[in-house]
């Protein structure tokens, strides 16, 4: 029940609330499994928030966030909750739901001791939220299993308590059943997580040593971090140091999250809150660093930090090539937010000006391309997603691939590409037409696990680069929508890959070269050659376009030569029209991209590259 | 002073053709309309032709009577900065008598002569006519008698300008147009017998036309006897029947290697024929020209009577309301039925000269320096480098089915 009285609050007091009141613990759900509206529940039922505040996906934060329904950002709420005659506080910390941020994920998860599984009654486990249940498995988190929209018509929760009973070796009976939207089994939820999520654990008496689980970057307040104490105690105004970077910081305020932002006496042993330094740049606060004290601070941080590692990457332009200094400066903005987001000028002779950003996954991209669009007002031309290759030359020298056009000329021995272990979830009526897609995608097969007659889990090796470009959109349409995916980075193969050039008349265009294996340059030069064909517009010349792999043409066509475009007439003195016309063909001819003799329009560039990443979206 | 043409709009056709998205009406064959059958007044137009020829000599009187400079329209928007460093335009002095007068369509002749004669008094009274005045009227085969042909050329009418199109029944029957190719010789023969100049327009590229039928269309039109021929390729607008035919998929697209194939025979054919092109579209025997015609590409002026024309004065561009019931209420109201203007700034005027001089055979003239953009072209061989040589832009035949290309390349 909601904290009863102002006495039992004073217990669970930040800064001053025991360890064995305190439970921390994560909800894992597959987007659209209802975690929002959950957390939204919990928040009401808690009191945490009053009714008349109440609004939709309460912790979401952004407007992409809220329509894609998907949690990009992970928070940390306070919660009083009263279990008998004892008040708890309890630290709910919102993971990100998708398989790009699974880095960011596997921090939210050390920051807890427990796991809320949240699965959709009426659809079953979902890949992704098996690879972070197996993560939080792995961290010895409790799980607690529950089945979420009992509501629905459509929900079969004996059938899907089944499965997941299966899944982490419970009885189907312990499974809870709750409806985020109705609010049914919610606060039963609650006193389960009170009684089975173990309390934190920590010396209280050591050094300070704080895990930061996330790090947004707020206009107003600068970066705000958001920690879980694992020992000792942070107070305010003390100096604190980020131990991977060595940078200590001034700390402007210190507090908990319930749901606003509330500043305290301090955070104390397994209390989760957030930190406010004043400065400016997520990189300096990045997630999975270790916080400690500047004075008698500890010197081991916390176990698990890493630098994240861009996965895909591609080319961003802005269509008006005016924008490039504003397409700069949203970068550099979203930047304060998003430590794995890299990028760096690059000129393609295609599209002028742009930058090579690099992308944690597919929907990184998308995510950072809809923000640039969105809220920086940018119109932009996305080259194909590709990976980072690795070329041996046999000279030895290593050179190191993100941009098709880099690679290098000359003798090669080696091409190394990375691969990730694929986990796909799927009814297994689907099993063939998987297999067909992952062997036409270069994909190796590990075994597979039934989770229940009717469904199985699969295990692959695939390219990344297979995966990068329309696989997800493949895997759905072939299985209905019923499949999920989940993958993880697997190191780097030695492929036989080759780099496929467009040329049109002799020149090279940049931003249609790709590195593909050499089954598939064939048809992917004459997809690219035949595409432009139709979008190219006749030149007062015959235009050959070719695909070629180094000198050697493995594709042409021709765009024959403009032989009139002549108006016969202007019908009754009507120049006025022919004017304007010419005029318009001025202006057009503005954004005509010239590519040695040949006017390409932009439209035809980013009709080329939208519809090869059409299948990706 | 630039050369002073009339344009005299008549928005009447008998039917109209599947082609032609212009300004006209359809009003049935003439004979239904006329003193004894005027049940077919009211078509959807709502207005008679005789009135129509009324209300074109009352647009004169306004339009001669008008203060040229009355003709700006107030513009709301006030004037973009670049156009600051541009004098304003001369106030035009009053406009000389008129050397050229059209009249075109639509059918004209579908008025019968004596309305056409009446309109070209009223031009006479108001503006006047130069002594040696071109006075065309345009004619379908089937629209006019020898009769109505002596009348037009008794009323001062000096040339005719005959709408064969093709010599082919089944390229003329795919035009909608209702003639036969027999009437043409016909038709020119009276009027040359009547001392007019003859001029005989084709269209090529119509769908399913072959190279013979083309061949042979031009062959029949030397074969008439005009001094003067006007070639057009088949301009597919969007809103008209044959539009939706092809995107139906029932008649095959205008194809524009077809029409250039179709344009270099033309070349040939009325080249060695002895009527060289002087325009894109026009060939004659020198000295048979259409001075009006001329008067669209070499800058000269020409006010636009009747529904839907254009008119070109000074610096100013304005055409008229394009729908005859509206456009005869303004006349009525004694308003000039103006729909939209247009100034021309020092930009704009620049590129109307270069684009319809550039249609000239006598080409556009420019001083040097010559920039690398005219090698380029006199390389590609779009312009001729002997020409050039002499300070002369002149197309070739190549360059002249690329005329946009090198107006454009010209313009930047």
């Amino acid at each position: 029940m909601p904290i009863p009285s102002p006495d039992a609050a004073e217990r669970i007091r930040p800064a001053a609330t025991a360890p064995e009141l305190i439970r921390n613990f994560c909800i894992i759900a597959h987007i659209d499994h209802g975690k929002s509206t959950l957390a939204d529940r919990m928040l009401q039922i808690t009191g945490a928030v009053e009714e008349r505040d109440m609004r939709d996906q309460y912790l979401d934060r952004m407007d992409i966030e809220r329509e894609r329904g998907i949690t990009i950002k992970s928070q940390a709420v306070r919660m009083g909750w009263q279990v008998g005659d004892t008040p708890y506080a309890l630290n709910m910390i919102d993971t990100p739901g998708h398989v790009d941020f699974s880095y960011e994920v596997s921090r939210s998860l050390a920051a807890c001791e427990g796991a809320v599984l949240l699965v959709d009654a009426a659809q079953g486990i979902e890949a992704q939220t098996l690879a972070n249940l197996y993560m939080a498995l792995d961290s010895d988190l409790d799980i607690i299993p529950v089945l979420n929209k009992i509501d629905l018509p459509a929900a079969q929760p004996e059938k899907y308590a089944e499965e997941v009973a299966h899944l982490i070796g419970s009885d189907p009976a312990d499974i809870l059943h709750v409806s985020g939207k109705t609010g049914e089994g919610v606060a039963e939820l609650l006193d389960v997580i009170v009684q089975r999520v173990k309390p934190p654990q920590g010396n209280a008496s050591g050094p300070a040593r704080a895990l930061i689980f996330d790090s947004v970057y707020d206009s107003y307040r600068g970066v705000v971090t958001y920690v879980r104490v694992v020992d000792g105690q942070l107070s305010p105004r003390e100096r604190i140091l980020m131990v991977s970077t060595r940078t200590a910081h001034e700390l402007l305020d210190i507090g908990v999250i319930d749901p606003e932002p509330t500043s305290t006496d301090g955070l104390g042993v397994g209390e989760v809150g957030f930190l406010m330094t004043g400065v400016k740049d997520v990189r300096q606060s990045r997630v999975g660093d270790t916080v400690t004290s500047q004075v008698k601070g500890a010197t081991e941080p916390l176990a698990g930090y890493r630098d994240p590692k861009p996965m895909v990457f591609s080319g961003l332009y802005p269509i008006d090539g005016t924008d490039y200094p504003a397409l700069r400066d949203a970068l550099d903005k979203l930047k304060l937010n998003d430590a794995a987001l890299s990028y760096e000028p690059e000129t393609s002779a295609a599209l002028g000006f742009g930058f090579r950003c690099g992308f944690l996954g597919l929907l990184h991209l998308e995510i950072i391309r809809e923000r640039l669009e969105r809220e920086f007002g940018l119109d932009l031309i996305s080259t194909a997603p590709n990976v980072v290759y690795e070329v041996t030359m046999e000279d030895r020298t290593v050179v190191t691939v993100t941009n098709p056009s880099e690679y290098p000329d000359g003798k090669v021995e080696e091409v190394r590409e990375p691969v990730v272990r694929a986990t796909i979830l799927a009814p297994s009526e689907y099993i063939g037409s998987i297999m067909e897609l992952c062997q036409g995608r270069r994909g190796t097969l590990h075994g597979m696990d039934y989770l229940s007659p009717e469904r199985v889990e699969m295990h692959y090796t695939l390219p990344l680069a297979e995966i990068v470009y329309d696989f997800f959109d493949q895997l759905k349409s072939r299985t209905r929508g019923y499949a999920s995916l989940d993958y993880e980075p697997k190191g780097e193969v030695a492929a036989e890959l080759v780099k496929v050039d467009i040329l049109l008349q002799g020149e090279q265009v940049d931003a249609f070269s790709a590195i593909v294996h050499k089954d598939k340059a064939y048809s992917y030069g004459v997809t690219i050659v035949n595409k432009l064909r139709k979008l190219i517009p006749r030149q007062q010349f015959e235009v050959p376009i070719q695909a070629a792999i180094g000198t050697r043409v493995i594709a042409r066509e021709n765009i024959r030569a403009l032989r009139k475009d002549v108006l016969a007439k202007c019908y009754g003195g009507d120049i006025t029209r022919k004017r304007k016309l010419l005029e318009r063909q001025k202006e057009g001819k503005k954004r005509m991209k010239m590519v040695g003799r040949v006017e390409v329009p932009q439209e035809a560039f980013i009709a080329a590259l939208q519809t090869s990443e059409d299948g990706a979206k | 002073m630039s050369p002073f043409g009339v344009y005299v709009h008549i928005p009447f056709c008998a039917r109209r053709c599947g082609y032609c998205d212009f300004v006209t009406y359809a009003v049935g064959e003439r004979a239904s309309w006329g003193p004894d059958g005027g049940a077919v007044a009211a078509r959807p137009a709502g207005l008679q032709p005789e009135t129509y020829a009324t209300l074109a000599m009352r647009e004169i009187e306004l339009a001669a009577a008008a203060h040229v400079e009355a003709l700006t329209l107030p513009t709301p928007t006030p004037l973009p900065a670049t156009r600051a460093s541009t004098p304003p335009a001369p106030a035009q002095p009053a406009l000389p008598p008129a050397d050229t007068v059209y009249f075109g369509g639509g059918t004209p002749t579908l008025l019968g002569p004596k309305p056409l004669v009446s309109i070209l008094d009223a031009i006479r009274r108001s503006w006047g006519l130069a002594p040696d005045a071109e006075v065309t009227v345009e004619a379908n085969p089937d629209s006019v008698t020898e009769r109505d042909i002596a009348a037009l050329a008794e009323g001062g009418v000096t040339r005719l300008s005959v709408g064969m199109q093709s010599a082919s029944p089944s390229v003329l029957a795919r035009l909608d147009r209702s003639h036969t190719p027999e009437r043409v010789p016909d038709v020119i023969a009276w009027a040359q017998a009547a001392g007019l100049d003859t001029s005989l327009d084709l269209i090529y590229g119509t769908p399913r036309e072959t190279m013979a039928e083309w061949c042979l269309s031009l062959d029949a039109a030397l074969a008439c006897g005009v001094r003067h021929i006007s070639c057009y390729a088949l301009t597919l607008e969007p809103a008209t029947p044959m539009a939706r035919q092809i995107a139906r998929g029932d008649l095959p697209p205008v194809d524009d290697d077809d029409l250039a194939a179709k344009y270099e025979l033309a070349d040939q054919v009325l080249t060695s024929a002895g009527l060289p092109w002087y325009e894109i579209s026009n060939w004659a025997t020198p000295g048979s020209e259409c001075r009006h015609n001329l008067g669209y590409w070499r800058g000269g002026q020409w006010w636009g009577i009747g529904a839907g024309a254009h008119s070109a004065i000074g610096h100013e561009r304005w055409w008229n309301l394009r729908h005859p019931r509206e456009y005869g209420a303004q006349v009525e109201a004694g308003n000039l039925p103006r729909e939209g203007h247009d100034t021309l700034d020092a930009q704009a005027r620049a590129t109307e000269h270069i684009m319809t001089r550039i249609r000239l055979a006598e080409g556009l003239p420019l001083p040097p320096p010559h920039d690398s953009t005219l090698s380029a072209l006199a390389t590609d061989g779009l312009i001729d480098a002997p020409a050039l040589a002499q300070n002369r832009i002149r197309l070739t035949l190549r360059g002249r089915l690329l005329a946009d290309t090198v107006t454009r390349a010209l313009l930047t």
